[in-house]
């Protein structure tokens, strides 16, 4: 078992090896700049993006058989490994696969049926597919025994999301820049809310905001550009971050979903813009970071009369950062002809999405044991960290 | 013998009074039946209703349209979009920037089309100051409550498609009148609803291409429950019965387009359905409107809004036997919560914490503001988590306490609870001699219970 100590001087160690580390990320030889912290950044595509048009399987036919209208067409896919390819809209994210700082997972998901959003979404936030009684998230025990600091899990969002519910003790907040309370009355609010403003007392004195993006990364307009370039300010301003969550909705795609060009399109560009423009803001620093993407469930393969897609089940995963073993497609790929879906109509999970955030948690952030972070569930590391 | 029956009859009352909860006082009561039943006491509304009497007080608000509501009539008679049907609202508001669309080349936003949209923002835009100004000044309180349940049950997010355009009516003409009459109705009436069918994509569900997006939700949030007992067949059973159910473009009314229509046998929960045409879609509404899981999970809606977050279970089973008893009488299912032993239980006093909407206009109550402008208050509302007519997905805004309870969001209570106090909403005025102190009641941790 390996404790957080060590964990943070060896995988220093490794660091200053660079052995690990993909190219991209100038070598990370001073661990001061994040304080040898490292830092999960998890980003839900809510509404189950069409994964099956983020990575294509462009190598199988029935792909192309079960969407005339919306397929990415083969000339407009670029190539990862021979078989799948990606969208054109995730051409600024495709230079860190080839420099193998950046996998995809795919046909992983959870194993519950559910094509409920609503019910889809908790299950991946409590952890626990298929168990509705659970009442915190799973990121939220991953930080379960050890020491609270005040922003250690931050949510750039409005409201607290499940995933980070719990003893976790996270903050929500929209805009880093304007949290706290405005004008003299402050101090006495204090008193009464003393959790709140501890938080409010580190942003003000380390001033994140005032940080601008570096290394000429530009920030797409929109909320995820907006919500990551926050993330990357507090990374920079060493506030004690350890997990980071944010969300982005528009991917429920029933009817005009689009292909190489059009709604899904227009919300991948945008997508793989704020991720690629995170990654080269932080630069060097990013050897401490893993980004990693999740949305509740696939799409069906087929496409639906509305030139959409419907609920599905099986999606694919970006995992992105320093220690990622990238440059590959994991998972197990069972195909697309009808006998080989599930339900005769959606791509089959083959992946748990546990056994991703599993390894990440242990890997990344030194979860010392997953027992209680996944309860009744037997974590099978598929090797997407070294 | 008789002393001993009187000993035994003491002996009773005395464990009951040891076992059983204090009772609420009759100034608690009051407090209670306002905060519950309506957007919390204006200044002195508490002792009001605590001398006129707390039954008197329910029974009217139980009847609604007995409350005169001229005042607010009379404010909302300038907002010219409210009046309009969606055939006038389509014409005015979104026809010019479609026809202005087409008339240019490329893609650029020309200073025509900006300023059409720039128009037709007015329309959620009054709509929102409409559900601001009954919330904080109607007389009917329970109704407004009751508009605030129903309208977030059948959520419909102002930002699809044409839905902007549609919400007007559907809040005016499909959801308000029926909220006192039968559950069947109110099913219905939003199943036929062109903002619904927009919505959930029902409108562009046909024969050779069914949507299931509403059938889903149909039975998962709006009547079943995810529970209740249905399979991924039964949605695709019952989207294709629903084929054919579309809206009209030009006038944006619903339509039935029976070319369109599934003609071929179907059997959704059981129930067989063949050869008709939207008459098979009112049967199976019909159908899910009285099942009892649809029953048990609008009695526990209702009792999480207006009990706990977390209702007794007896509770729940209690109100859903009335709603399946009344035939869905929603009026009667409604006041059995509120005739419940459990509302008026010392735990449930000041138990719940407010949404951000009714921590917003119960501020606005507390305070007697003068809202001349409701703009500020929306915003406010943006900002505190819940924008009315803004959420996007179909289960609406939670009433529960942990979607709302979270560092940043009380931080943005606490800085909307300064700036009402201090005069710093443009357009709604507070009188206080002391802002400070009011801020920090308004901000403070009891202020966000009710």
């Amino acid at each position: 078992m390996i404790n957080r100590r060590t964990f943070i001087k060896s995988s220093g160690l490794t660091l200053v090896a660079g052995t690990l580390l993909p190219s991209v990320f100038v070598r990370m030889a001073d661990a001061a700049t994040t304080k040898g912290r490292k830092v999960l950044v998890a980003v839900f595509q809510r509404g189950a993006v069409d994964g099956l048009n983020v990575v294509v399987p462009y190598g199988e036919k029935a792909y192309y058989d079960a969407r005339p209208s919306i397929a990415i067409p083969r000339n407009e896919v670029i190539d990862l490994d021979g078989f799948f390819g990606v969208h054109p809209a995730l051409a600024p994210l495709v230079p860190y696969f080839k420099d193998k700082s950046a996998a995809f997972v795919h046909a992983v998901g959870s194993p519950d049926a559910t094509r409920s959003h609503f019910d889809a979404q908790d299950f991946m936030e409590s952890g626990t597919p298929g168990v509705k009684i659970t009442e915190d998230g799973f990121l939220s025990r991953a930080l379960g025994g050890r020491k609270p600091t005040p922003l250690r899990a931050v949510a750039l969002s409005q409201t607290m999301p499940r995933i980070l519910s719990g003893k976790a003790n996270a903050v929500a907040m929209p805009d880093i820049a304007k949290f706290g309370v405005r004008g003299e009355v402050s101090d006495a609010f204090q008193s009464m809310y003393k959790d709140a403003f501890e938080a409010t007392r580190i942003l003000k004195s380390a001033d994140p905001a005032r940080l601008q993006p570096e290394n000429g990364a530009v920030y797409p307009p929109g909320p995820l550009g907006n919500s990551l370039e926050q993330i990357a300010q507090l990374i920079k301003a060493n506030v004690g971050l350890e997990i980071a969550f944010t969300d982005v909705g528009g991917w429920d795609t029933h009817a005009g979903e689009g292909g190489a060009q059009g709604q899904l399109a227009n919300n991948l560009r945008n997508f793989a813009g704020a991720i690629a423009a995170f990654t080269k803001d932080l630069g060097s620093r990013m050897g401490d970071v893993v980004l990693v993407t999740m949305s509740e469930f696939g799409r069906t393969v087929r496409e639906n009369g509305n030139r959409g897609t419907d609920h599905g089940h099986g999606n694919v995963m970006l995992v992105l950062g320093g220690g990622v073993r990238g440059g590959k497609v994991y998972g197990e790929w069972r195909g697309l002809t009808p006998a080989q879906l599930f339900e005769g109509r959606d791509l089959a999970v083959t992946t748990d999405f546990r056994d991703v955030f599993g390894e990440l948690l242990v890997k990344q952030l030194g979860v010392a044991s997953l027992k209680d972070v996944f309860p009744r569930y037997d974590v099978k590391p598929r090797g997407v960290m070294g | 013998m008789k002393k001993l029956l009187l000993a035994i009859v003491a002996l009773a009352l005395l464990t009951g009074a040891t076992s059983s909860n204090p009772k609420l006082t009759g100034r608690q009561r009051a407090e209670h039946a306002l905060n519950r039943l309506g957007f919390g006491p204006r200044p002195g509304e508490v002792e009001r209703v605590a001398a006129e009497g707390v039954d008197k007080w329910i029974a009217r608000q139980l009847q609604p349209e007995s409350i005169a509501d001229a005042a607010v009539d009379a404010k909302l008679a300038k907002f010219d979009t409210l009046k309009l049907d969606n055939a006038a609202m389509l014409d005015t508001y979104y026809k010019p920037i479609v026809a202005a669309r087409r008339a240019k080349k490329d893609d650029e936003d020309t200073e025509e089309t900006k300023g059409l949209r720039q128009k037709s923002r007015r329309v959620v835009g009054e709509l929102t100051a409409q559900r601001i100004i009954r919330a904080t000044e109607s007389g009917r309180q329970l109704n407004e409550v009751m508009a605030d349940f129903w309208i977030n049950h059948f959520n419909v997010f102002a930002g699809k498609g044409i839905d902007r355009f549609l919400l007007t009516s559907y809040e005016r003409d499909t959801i308000r009148p029926r909220m006192w009459g039968k559950f069947e109705d109110l099913l219905m009436a939003t199943a036929k609803s062109p903002a619904m069918l927009v919505y959930l994509d029902n409108a562009r569900s046909r024969r050779d291409a069914i949507n299931e997006n509403y059938a889903r939700e149909i039975m998962e949030l709006h009547t079943l429950g995810v529970d209740g007992g249905y399979a991924q067949k039964d949605v695709t059973e019952l989207a294709r019965v629903l084929t054919g159910w579309s809206i009209d473009r030009r006038s944006g009314g619903f339509v039935f387009r029976p070319t369109l229509h599934d003609r071929g046998a179907k059997t959704v929960l059981g129930v067989r359905i063949a050869g008709g045409g939207a008459d098979e879609g009112e049967r199976m509404i019909r159908f899910l409107a009285h099942h009892p899981s649809t029953a048990r999970r609008i009695a526990a809606k209702l009792c999480q809004r207006l009990v706990a977050d977390e209702p007794p279970t007896a509770l729940v089973d209690r109100v859903a036997k009335t709603f399946l008893d009344s035939d869905g009488d929603l009026r009667r299912t409604v006041k059995a919560v509120i005739d419940s032993s459990e509302f008026w239980d010392q735990n449930s006093y000041r138990s719940k914490v407010k949404t951000p909407f009714e921590y917003v206009i119960s501020a606005l109550r507390a305070t007697d503001a003068r809202v001349v402008n409701p703009i500020p208050i929306a915003r406010a509302l943006q900002q505190i988590g819940q924008p009315l007519y803004g959420a996007q997905p179909p289960t609406g805004y939670s009433d529960k306490a942990d979607a709302w309870v979270n560092s940043g969001a009380q931080i943005n209570r606490m800085n909307f609870a300064v700036d009402l106090a201090s005069n710093k909403l443009p357009g709604v005025v507070v009188k206080t001699a002391d802002a400070r102190k009011l801020a920090l009641q308004l901000g403070g941790p009891e202020f966000q219970k009710q």
